[in-house]
């Protein structure tokens, strides 16, 4: 395998029962690559990345993850990538060190790194003053922050942002994708799902999801020239608006 | 309105029009949801006092509740009822039948129809949203009052949701919507900027394009995250953001050329592909009155 290849998906079949929810996806991801994983709600998303997180076992096909197979090393997978959503991300309730220490532990980080890295991070987010504060006190940006730098505790390979910034306002996404650029410039492979086909252009390359296939897979400046369209948000409305599935 | 310590909301005042599509906008926490509820009659406010067509939102709950359609934020439907059971408990309670505001919900339902046996809690994003403002409309609310109804909502289904918003209109029903997305905001008659849970302004979209004070330039770059960095190092660029396959750089007005840009950016190792003069879209003028009001965390 190629080793600046992180993520390798081919022919990645997940059907419950007859439904068929992943229907012959195949595509790779780069080191340090910012990948936009698109598409229409009910379109399979959230069923691969569960696959490629290591969650749920494929019906067939190959997957590799950070050099791990998606069968047989699932914990393996698990423990080399990070995982940030909108929906979930930090307990409210517990402090900013209490959120650092129960996520560094749980991705298995020891208990001699929490003390230092937890420290690290704490200091390079100027969160000093917010240690033993929960977290519910943050303001919406800083929350984003230590979210993610929470999920990257552990150093993973790949992170995966499943809706990030969805409900944010455009000033905190904004600064949220400065972070992801930030990660990404320093090795960190970036696999992203995002609503704001203004996001969509932030990546550097994306697939379009539909009814359980990837029907596009290019860099941003490509599917625009492929569907002769002005923005990422044509080519989508293209491509999804014959969506048989809800 | 108060919890505990916390000011949710602090002396808002303002009205909106029979008919009108009136636009909530703030960031997270600055009391859009907490506003919204209190009209529904669902929190009593520490203070004050809001009406809708006459009825008081404490004093007259009951009218109010008659009035007022709400769709939260939250999916709120029950989740183990199918997408026809949902729509027949909701009616029941209002003491209507669907049959007989069929008419106001008729477009949408028909998209959900295929799927009217289906718990509600198996559907997608896209059609969750869909059940659910049908629910709000079946006993014919004269407001509608909208929670971020499209937040995870993919852009096809939201391009459909606001032409929904627009028939609705049409039908003269008043609509009151919060919603992070700044091309929704310009589908608004009126828009409310709300921040900690004061209402700074309200503006109409062609106002708030026409009160934009800055030179606007969109700059293309293989390197979009070095190029807000170097901006942002030079106190002559006002603020600079990611902006599709551009950076958005603002600047005072008249102060600055194009070429002096992409000067700038060539000494600090930066080759651009494009650099040019634009017109502010709504999401700048938005972007730039937040952070002229220290929107950011």
């Amino acid at each position: 395998m190629d080793s600046s290849i992180v993520i390798s998906v081919n022919k990645l079949v997940k059907k419950f029962g007859n439904f068929v929810a992943n229907d012959n996806l195949t595509f790779e991801v780069g080191s340090g690559e910012i990948f936009g994983f698109l598409g229409a709600n009910g379109a399979g998303k959230t069923t691969a990345i569960r696959i490629l997180c290591g969650l749920l076992e494929p019906t067939s096909g190959d997957i590799i993850v950070a050099g791990f197979n998606g069968y047989t090393q699932r914990d393996k997978i698990k423990a080399n990538i990070g995982y940030m959503s909108q929906k979930f991300s930090l307990y409210e309730d517990l402090t900013v060190w209490e959120n650092i220490r129960l996520f560094a532990g749980i991705y298995g980080v020891s208990r001699k790194l929490i003390q230092e890295r937890a420290n690290l991070l704490i200091e390079n987010l100027g969160l000093e003053d917010y240690r033993n504060r929960p977290v519910a006190d943050l303001p919406l940006g800083w929350k984003q922050k230590l979210a993610f730098s929470v999920a990257m505790i552990h150093k993973p390979t790949i992170i995966f942002l499943d809706e990030p910034t969805g409900g944010v306002d455009p000033i905190t996404r904004r600064r949220f994708w400065e972070m992801i650029y930030e990660a990404a410039d320093a090795g960190t492979t970036v696999f992203v799902t995002t609503h704001y086909m203004d996001e969509a252009e932030y990546c550097n390359r994306i697939s379009i999801m539909v009814d359980g296939k990837i029907v596009a897979l290019d860099t941003p400046s490509a599917l625009k020239a492929e569907y002769n369209a002005e923005s990422m948000d044509e080519v989508f409305v293209k491509l999804a608006r014959n969506s048989q599935r809800v | 309105m108060s919890y505990g310590q916390t000011r949710a909301l602090k002396g808002a005042t303002f009205a909106v029009d029979e008919g009108e599509l009136f636009g909530l906008i703030g960031p997270d926490g600055a009391g859009k949801t907490t506003l919204i509820r209190i009209l529904a009659s669902l929190l009593v406010p520490s203070g004050g006092s809001a009406t809708m067509c006459g009825a008081d939102v404490v004093r007259d709950y009951q009218a109010i509740r008659q009035m007022v359609g709400y769709m939260p934020g939250r999916f709120s439907l029950y989740q183990d009822l199918t997408v026809r059971e949902n729509l027949e408990f909701f009616a029941s309670v209002f003491g209507t039948t669907v049959e007989q505001n069929y008419r106001l919900i008729e477009d949408i339902y028909k998209m959900l129809e295929p799927f009217a046996n289906r718990p509600a809690g198996k559907l997608s994003g896209g059609m969750k949203q869909k059940l659910a403002l049908s629910c709000a409309l079946i006993h014919k609310p004269k407001v509608l009052l909208l929670d971020e109804p499209t937040t995870g909502v993919d852009a096809v289904s939201r391009k459909e949701f606001w032409t929904m918003l627009r028939k609705l209109k049409n039908e003269g029903i008043t609509m009151l919507v919060s919603t992070p997305y700044m091309d929704e905001a310009a589908q608004c008659d009126r828009i409310a900027l709300i921040q900690n849970g004061d209402i700074l302004q309200i503006v109409s979209p062609k106002q708030i394009v026409d009160s934009y004070a800055y030179d606007l330039f969109g700059i293309e770059s293989k390197r979009p995250n070095a190029v807000i960095k170097a901006l942002r190092a030079d106190s002559r660029f006002q603020s600079s953001f990611l902006f599709g396959h551009e950076v958005h750089l603002s600047v005072e007005m008249r102060s600055i050329a194009v070429d002096a840009v992409e000067r700038y950016l060539l000494e600090n190792g930066i080759e651009t592909i494009a650099v040019r003069r634009i017109s502010p879209t709504i999401e700048d003028c938005f972007m730039s009155l937040m952070e002229h009001n220290n929107a950011i965390g």
